[in-house]
């Protein structure tokens, strides 16, 4: 295994602000990897410099062993092996969607067959519809197809599925995992903790412009050895008590209320209750 | 697949320019028709002579000649270019391994398009019914070209470089509109050059459109007519001097300010 981002100390400021304080990230190859954090924590800043989008002030940063800050030839032939999917865009409208893939599959030395790309996006009925005709959803589709024709082996993913509905994003999901099957490392952000789960090989949660952890989703914050919640009611109160042998406590109460126990509850922190915690948030 | 140039890639870029072009109605009735209302309005309303042998709608059809390049270059870019920079079109292309230039010469080409079919219409539509009369030699056509490919280098890359100056693409119409109409009035594109103030002309001589217009008059209308313009003479050499030096500024500006992405 290779790596395909490696950033140390990086550093970026916006005048007064400190965007990126001291970042350090590495990312091997074939692996989706999600980037957790709230609005304001550097996630959008340390994307984009990746992406050659933006300078950076100080540091290390190496995408497929090349910096990413380098201007003109170099630069263009790296960008052949990347696909970015931006946040929400809404141009092309006056194109169909075969236009549009086809017309961006010249851009690049290896291009996917467009045909192919719109059908793995599952726009294939609405190829020859013109892109302001199509729903959110399709849309979003459309960017993802636009990021992968040119074979990229590492795409960025920039809150892919804000605004769908559930079907669509489990769909939108196994298209994910059709990509880095097909080898390519995925660089997700998203705001959508179940996202992260159900994707992610391994996440890193960025807070004030440091990664605070780096973890597989169920190992995050000591998240698999936390100690479980049992609830359950005891005549009129509501019961709970945190415990390391849940097992243990449930067989107990079952013995004490001699079969079922009133409103059982047995409940393991969630991927949710980790990451608002390391974030310093509450949990409402 | 062998590795696509900048030229090839700019060529099909030009193509989806003047595809995405025709697909939007408004801008084609905007750009295309509204020359033509406003010939039919100034044609019809001004049928008097201003010099002898010479129509105010003969001297007009020269002006809005003029004007179609900076509608076509100047003002379709820098309404068009915030736009896109708004859309997140701009920052995908800037995503890709597509070449910079690629994107400006499919630009080019939408100009250079609509530019011409501008310029005939005008030309069609003055003859047809307002009797203007075509020039007659070979050298004031070879002028006229001339003074179109100048003329609209100069007004593309203008364009490009305002683009920047919008804060958005909703109100980049509203900044860049009354730049072009201002113009138009201080340039004697709706009114003889030598009847507005003088301090109008001095300041119309800074801008190109005057020159254009000046050029443009120098094909269209006849040679004695020449003697009737501020100077007593065309003026070709100096017209084609400050149009090049707008154009080498222009150049520099849109080099130095082109931004892929709003702040």
């Amino acid at each position: 295994m290779s790596t395909v981002i490696s950033v140390s100390k990086l550093r970026k400021s916006y005048g007064e602000t400190t965007a990126v304080d001291g970042l350090d990230l590495a990312i091997e190859q074939g692996e989706i990897f999600a980037l957790l954090g709230p609005n304001g924590a550097g996630k959008t800043t340390t994307v984009e410099i990746l992406e050659g989008f933006r300078d950076r002030d100080s540091g290390d940063v190496r995408v497929l062993d090349f910096d990413p800050a380098t201007k003109g030839h170099a630069g263009q032939r790296w960008r052949d092996r990347i696909g970015i999917v931006l946040q929400s865009t809404q141009d092309a409208g006056d194109l169909t969607v075969f236009e549009s893939v086809s017309h961006f599959a010249r851009y690049y030395e290896n291009p996917k067959d467009p045909r192919e790309v719109i059908e793995l996006v599952g726009l294939t009925e609405k190829s020859d519809a013109l892109g302001r005709t199509l729903s959110g959803g399709q849309r979003r589709r459309l960017d993802v197809a636009l990021g992968i024709i040119g074979s990229p082996e590492l795409i960025f993913l920039d809150e892919p599925t804000t605004g769908f509905d559930p079907e669509a994003r489990r769909a939108f999901w196994s298209l994910i995992r059709t990509l880095r099957d097909e080898g390519a490392t995925i660089l997700l952000t998203t705001h959508y903790l179940d996202e992260a789960e159900a994707l992610a090989d391994r996440v890193a949660v960025i807070n004030r412009g440091k990664i605070i952890e780096v973890s597989t989703p169920d190992q995050l914050g000591g998240r698999a050895t936390s100690l479980a919640t049992v609830s359950w009611r005891d005549g009129t109160e509501l019961r709970s008590e945190k415990s390391a042998n849940p097992t243990a406590l449930v067989k107990t109460l079952a013995e004490q209320f001699g079969g079922e126990v009133p409103e059982l509850n047995v409940k393991r922190a969630s991927l949710e209750d980790i990451y608002l915690e390391m974030i310093g948030g509450t949990h409402e | 697949m062998s590795k696509p140039t900048a030229l090839s890639i700019g060529l099909q870029r030009g193509r989806l320019e003047i595809k995405q072009f025709i697909r939007q109605r408004e801008s084609v009735v905007f750009t295309m028709l509204f020359p033509l209302i406003l010939l039919a309005i100034f044609g019809s309303v001004f049928s008097n002579s201003i010099a002898k042998g010479v129509t105010f709608s003969q001297y007009f059809v020269a002006g809005m000649i003029a004007s179609g390049m900076v509608n076509t270059g100047f003002q379709q870019l820098a309404i068009m270019i915030p736009m896109e920079r708004d859309f997140g079109t701009l920052k995908r292309l800037r995503g890709t391994p597509m070449p910079a230039s690629s994107y400006f010469i499919g630009k080019a080409i939408l100009v250079t398009i609509s530019m011409v079919i501008q310029v005939f219409l005008l030309i069609a539509a003055g003859v047809l019914f307002f009797g203007v009369h075509l020039p007659k030699t070979a050298d004031k056509w070879l002028l006229l070209t001339a003074l179109l490919i100048l003329g609209s280098a100069c007004s593309t890359v203008l364009g490009i470089a305002f683009s920047n100056v919008p804060k958005s693409g909703r109100g980049a119409s509203a900044v860049v509109s009354p730049v072009v109409i201002v113009l138009q009035f201080f340039s004697g594109v709706f009114f003889v050059f030598t009847q507005l103030p003088h301090w109008m002309q001095q300041v119309a001589a800074i801008f190109p459109l005057k020159w254009m217009t000046q050029g443009a008059r120098s094909v269209f209308l006849p040679d004695s007519f020449a003697t009737r313009e501020v100077a007593g003479n065309w003026e070709t050499g100096r017209t084609f001097a400050i149009i090049t030096a707008w154009l080498v500024f222009g150049l520099i500006w849109a080099i130095r300010s082109f931004k892929w992405e709003r702040d």
